[in-house]
This record gives C-alpha cells, structure tokens and sequence, in this order.
C-alpha cells in the first residue's frame, strides 16, 4: 500500500475520533480555550464586557459556528458528536481541495 | 490558541495582515521554487492533518482546553514555507466556515500558528537531528522537542498579543475595549498551560508520527527542505 493511502486511512480515523475533542472537556468539566470565550463568559470573568470587544464579536457569521449546526448548541452530546464529524469532514475536503489547487498552481511540473 | 473576533483591537490585527502579507508572498514564491509536483498530496494531507488534529480538544480538568497544531510535523517533512501555506489554508478554512479564530486575527493566528510555529520547529528539528541516520531514535525525539518548542513559542506570541490590548486600547476610567486581561494574566496563562499541557500533546503527535513514517516511509524524512 503506498504512504500517502495510508496517511489517507489515518485522516478516515482521525475524523471518525474527532467527537472525542467534545467528550474529554465534557467529562473533564474544562471550558474555552484561554481568550476564546463567548460575551457571557467574559462577563462573569472580567466583570464587564469590552465595549469594542462586543462590536467585534459578532462580525462574522460562520456556517458552521464551532462545528456543529446552528441551533444544535443545546443539544446532546450524540447530536453534537455527529455535527462535529460532519464538520470535520467538510474542513477537511474543503482544506484538501484548497491546498490541491495551490499545489497545482505553484509546484514544479514532472518532477 | 485561535484569537476569536473582538479579543484584539484594530492596531494589532492591521498590523498583523501587514505582517504576513510578505510572509505569505515568500512561501508562495519558495514553495514554487521547492515543491515537487508529487509531494502535493503529502501537503493536502498535511494540511487536513492540522486541520482535525486541532479539532481534539484536550481538557485541563475544570479549567481550560487547548490542542495540537501539527505545524512542526508538517514543516518537518516538507518544509516550513510549504507548511506556511498548508496552515494558513487549514486556519482560514477554521475561521469562515466554523467561525474557530476571528476573521480579523487571520493575520495573527497565522503568524503565530503557520509561521512562527513551523519555522521554529523545523529550524530545532534540523540542528537537533543533524547528521542523525534516518531510522535513528534522535530523529524523533528531534521530532518531539521541537514540536514542544514550536507551539510553546506560539503561545508565547499569542499571549503577548492578547496582553498588549489593555495597554494600547482602554477608555477613559480604564475599562478594556478588546481583550481585558493584561499581559501578567495573558502570557502565564498562554505559555503556562502550553509548557504544561498542550506542548505535550504536539511533542507527542510529532513524534509518534516521525517514529511511524521512519518505518513505513524513510525516504519522506530525508529532506524537507524549504
């Protein structure tokens, strides 16, 4: 079997791995990542909300916002598991599909 | 370590656009030079690879998570311009869809994440695992501090990015406007839970995956140059 299928099969289980990036911080009870934090979180760590901070914030609306689909926020882990899985496989076709195309633009042909 | 929207003010995210504008114009212009038409693949891979590797949030219990980049394998086995590029393209892609890291800190995730994060961990591989045979044990623990090295450096950066915003931006009664904590709370927290936690996880990432492509592909390891 050639390297790069099986660095392909490896991504296949990456991906199918990927819920456990929601389970561990669930079962461990650990929140954001440091400066990541939504404007209720902020608020209750700093004690107010950064007036530029709050403008910034909801400048840019993700399809996807934080891997799952939007209204599935309060849904359960299984649901959010399956978003988080279908999420990682559109980042990912969509990051492959990018790189391709510079690759083809910019490497060196025949060699 | 993905700055969101909103955390840094407009001084340091025009700054950081500016910044990586030659950057990117380098990779792109070394890339062209260096990348074989048939090493492409291994980049989409690599680039894929960072992308869900970043999804694995790993927790600190009750405080805080973060995860691995695996910029510094990327760079390692095609080198860090072409793993610039690889990055960038996984971050950006991380930002516009899933809304992970604010479209106005692009520019400084991507200095901090897919530049100075790959071109650290190359450099150290290199110096670490000179003249090293290619099925040698130093080549992966080369592998793995430079991996710990890289993503701590970047933390680093993104710690005193977050830090500077109280002191460039605040009003009058001296309320934040941007990201609230300065840089004595930034950077311990950044670098702190980096050199604790999460370097592990890319020092081991790293390293696991030189130990298995030595076995399964020397030939990838012999150079990964620029």
């Amino acid at each position: 079997m050639k390297i790069t299928t099986k660095l392909w099969i490896g991504l296949g289980a990456l991906i199918v791995l990927s819920p456990l990036g929601l389970f561990l911080p669930e079962h461990f009870k650990a929140g954001a990542a440091w400066g990541e934090w939504g404007i209720d979180e902020i608020k209750k760590l700093a004690g107010y909300v950064p007036k530029g901070l709050e403008k910034l914030a909801q400048l840019w609306n993700a399809p996807l916002p934080d891997y799952t689909f939007k209204g599935w926020e309060e849904k359960g882990l299984s649901h959010l598991s399956f978003a988080y899985i279908i999420s990682a496989i559109a980042g990912m076709a969509v990051t492959v599909m990018v790189v391709l195309l510079i690759g083809k633009l910019l490497a060196r042909k025949g060699k | 370590m993905h700055i969101p929207d909103g955390y840094l003010g407009p001084a340091t995210c025009g700054f950081f656009y500016a910044l990586m504008l030659p950057i990117w114009t380098a990779a792109a212009k070394i890339v062209k030079k260096t990348l074989k038409a048939k090493q492409v693949p291994l980049l989409a891979i690599g680039a894929a690879f960072s992308f869900v590797i970043m999804m694995f949030n790993v927790p600190i219990p009750g405080g805080s998570t973060g995860h691995a980049v695996g910029g510094v394998l990327v760079a390692i086995l095609l080198g860090p311009w072409a793993a610039c590029i690889a990055i960038t393209v996984a971050l950006v892609v991380q930002a516009l869809l899933f809304g992970d890291g604010g479209i106005t800190a692009i520019g400084a995730n991507c200095f901090n994440m897919a530049f100075v994060l790959p071109l650290t961990g190359y450099y150290l591989y290199k110096v670490l695992s000179y003249n090293a045979p290619l099925d040698s044990n130093r080549r992966v623990w080369a592998a793995g501090v430079a991996g710990y090295i890289g993503i701590n450096v970047a933390a680093f950066l993104a710690g005193v990015e977050f830090g500077l915003q109280p002191l460039l931006h605040h009003t009058a009664d001296g309320q934040a406007l941007y990201s609230p904590y300065g840089l004595h709370i930034a950077v311990p927290a950044m670098a702190g839970e980096h050199l604790l936690i999460f370097g592990w996880i890319e020092a081991i990432v790293t390293a696991l995956v030189i130990k298995f492509l030595q076995r399964q592909a020397p030939e990838l390891l012999k150079e990964g140059r620029g």
